[in-house]
């Protein structure tokens, strides 16, 4: 692909605190290459106005290789920005050509408070995953992976749930803010594998429990979080956990 | 309780996220181990499957509705039939004890659709206090499957006016009776004639069954999704199944009123 620079014209949430109200602001960006990705033209802005002597905007990143989930922002509608199956840090430059307006937002659901500018608390996910996101087990060495035989489509589909990075596009592309995709790909990778029977039950309900009382919406089944998905997981997952929620409060002790 | 603040303040160090999740795991954190009913149908996935299980039902009542009323269709073929056959279905359905008490169940149902759909799109939109610049739109869904509310009500308007129409005629206010072979009842077909010589109340119609059909085109596959129907096979078949529900069945509920005004049905 041809190599080019571009001016943009960049429109990017501000927020002080998480009290603040916040505002929109505009940028005006020279001499990107096609070839940086999002968050390297971000990182040229940044510097332009440290050098100036004005705060930088803050947002997250970690690995830049898609797979820490770290990265968030809602880029001109989508998060993750226009390309499919997709992160922010994956996303490169040449998505976009020379004069064009980007609006950057942050993750909008009041389960994901805005820290600052563009970054948000995703600790609500973390809080679900201790509810019941793991296995009880004695640890030690690493067990013989074929000493538990499990049938090769379990353990794709069980994998393919377990590609999710907890990244909260699912809720930020959510109308009603609801983590149904995140929970059922968490709730899914361990109910098709034999180490997760024995919580199967209490994960669920636990997991369910927390994700309400953290203040994520309920599941319409529109399949925006799907489509967003950086590591395509399935809307079946959620098909899956409401299966799983349903045998679990049927066959519930008391 | 010690090894779960240890866990805790583990977390808040940011020390080992991956110890923390195993010094939860054998601390005594309390999980749930019963459920009660009120638990489940208040929780997030249990406002779901009332919506989905009072759906599929209320689609039940749509095809038993779909076949009473297709009776007035004899007209066209029996030169002499004149709504029997339709008023005689009707009153089967009127007049039967079971049919009767299921109808208190149907709403119940119908009420339990629409009072649990207005309160969870109340509780979801309160999940974003602050909205977006730019909107996510039709990138990721469908309209209708984002508009389910706004379908709802637009059905709920129509089924009023539909109430007012034949259901509150018929069991409270009084409808003109017909006798065949001796037995009284009630003449629903000339209602229905009279009814729909009017252009507006033919086009109310139309526009409530164009309403049905997209709420049907989410609902139907949405609701087995809820009631935890996960498999590709069934799921690739219901998504089929409900598309084609969602044509023939306001189709064939639109070609009544219209059928009527044009005088087909006579």
């Amino acid at each position: 692909m041809e190599h080019y620079n571009m001016s943009l014209h960049l429109k990017v949430w501000r927020q002080n605190n998480s009290r603040d109200k916040g505002h929109f602001e505009n940028y005006k960006v020279d001499g990107i290459s096609s070839e940086m990705s999002f968050l390297e033209m971000f990182d040229v802005l940044n510097e332009r106005l440290i050098t100036e002597g004005k705060e930088p905007i803050a947002f997250d990143h970690d690995c830049r290789e898609g797979i820490c989930g770290m990265c968030s922002m809602y880029i001109n509608g989508k998060p993750h920005g226009p390309w499919k199956s997709n992160t922010v840090c994956q996303l490169h430059m040449r998505a976009y050509k020379d004069g064009d307006t980007i609006v950057v937002e942050p993750w909008r659901a009041n389960a994901f408070p805005v820290i600052k500018d563009l970054m948000v608390d995703r600790s609500a996910f973390d809080r679900i995953v201790q509810a019941g996101g793991y296995i009880s087990v004695n640890t030690g060495n690493a067990v013989d992976g074929n000493s538990l035989p499990i049938e090769k489509d379990k353990a794709d589909a069980s994998f393919a749930a377990a590609m999710c990075i907890g990244c909260g596009a699912c809720v930020a592309a959510c109308k009603n803010s609801s983590a149904m995709l995140f929970l059922s790909a968490k709730v899914a990778h361990l109910a098709l594998l034999p180490q997760g029977e024995p919580e199967r039950k209490k994960r669920v309900v636990s997991m369910v429990a927390q994700m309400d009382k953290e203040g994520f919406g309920a599941c319409t089944n529109t399949g925006a979080c799907e489509a967003t998905c950086p590591k395509d997981i399935s809307l079946s997952n959620i098909a899956r956990l409401n299966q799983e929620y349903l045998i679990a409060s049927l066959t519930a002790d008391k | 309780m010690l090894i779960w603040n240890r866990a805790k303040i583990l977390y808040i160090k940011k020390i080992n996220w991956h110890l923390c999740l195993i010094f939860a795991a054998i601390s005594s954190q309390p999980i749930l181990t019963s459920m009660t009913w009120k638990q489940v149908f208040s929780s997030s996935i249990g406002r779901k499957l009332t919506m989905g299980l009072t759906g599929i039902f209320l689609i039940t009542f749509l095809i038993v509705h779909m076949g009473i009323n297709a009776c007035m269709w004899a007209a066209v073929y029996f030169k002499d039939d004149h709504g029997e056959m339709f008023n005689k279905a009707a009153n089967f359905m009127g007049s039967m004890v079971v049919i009767r008490i299921i109808e208190f169940g149907l709403f119940f149902f119908i009420f339990l659709h629409i009072i649990q759909g207005y309160m969870l799109t109340v509780y979801n939109r309160s999940k974003r206090a602050v909205g977006y610049a730019v909107d996510y739109g039709s990138k990721g869904s469908k309209w209708y499957s984002r508009s389910m509310g706004l379908l709802g009500t637009l059905i709920l308007l129509f089924l009023i006016i539909h109430w007012l129409h034949f259901w509150i005629p018929s069991r409270f206010t009084g409808v003109e009776e017909v006798e065949y072979n001796g037995v009284k009842m009630h003449n629903m077909f000339a209602l229905m004639q009279t009814t729909f010589q009017q252009l507006w109340v033919v086009i109310l119609y139309v526009l409530g069954c164009i309403s049905l059909g997209y709420h049907l085109a989410h609902g139907f596959q949405s609701a087995f999704k809820t009631i935890g129907v996960h498999n590709k096979r069934y799921q690739t078949m219901l998504t089929g199944l409900g598309y084609a529900f969602a044509i023939v069945v306001p189709f064939v509920f639109a070609m009544m009123p219209i059928t009527m005004y044009l005088g087909w049905v006579k």
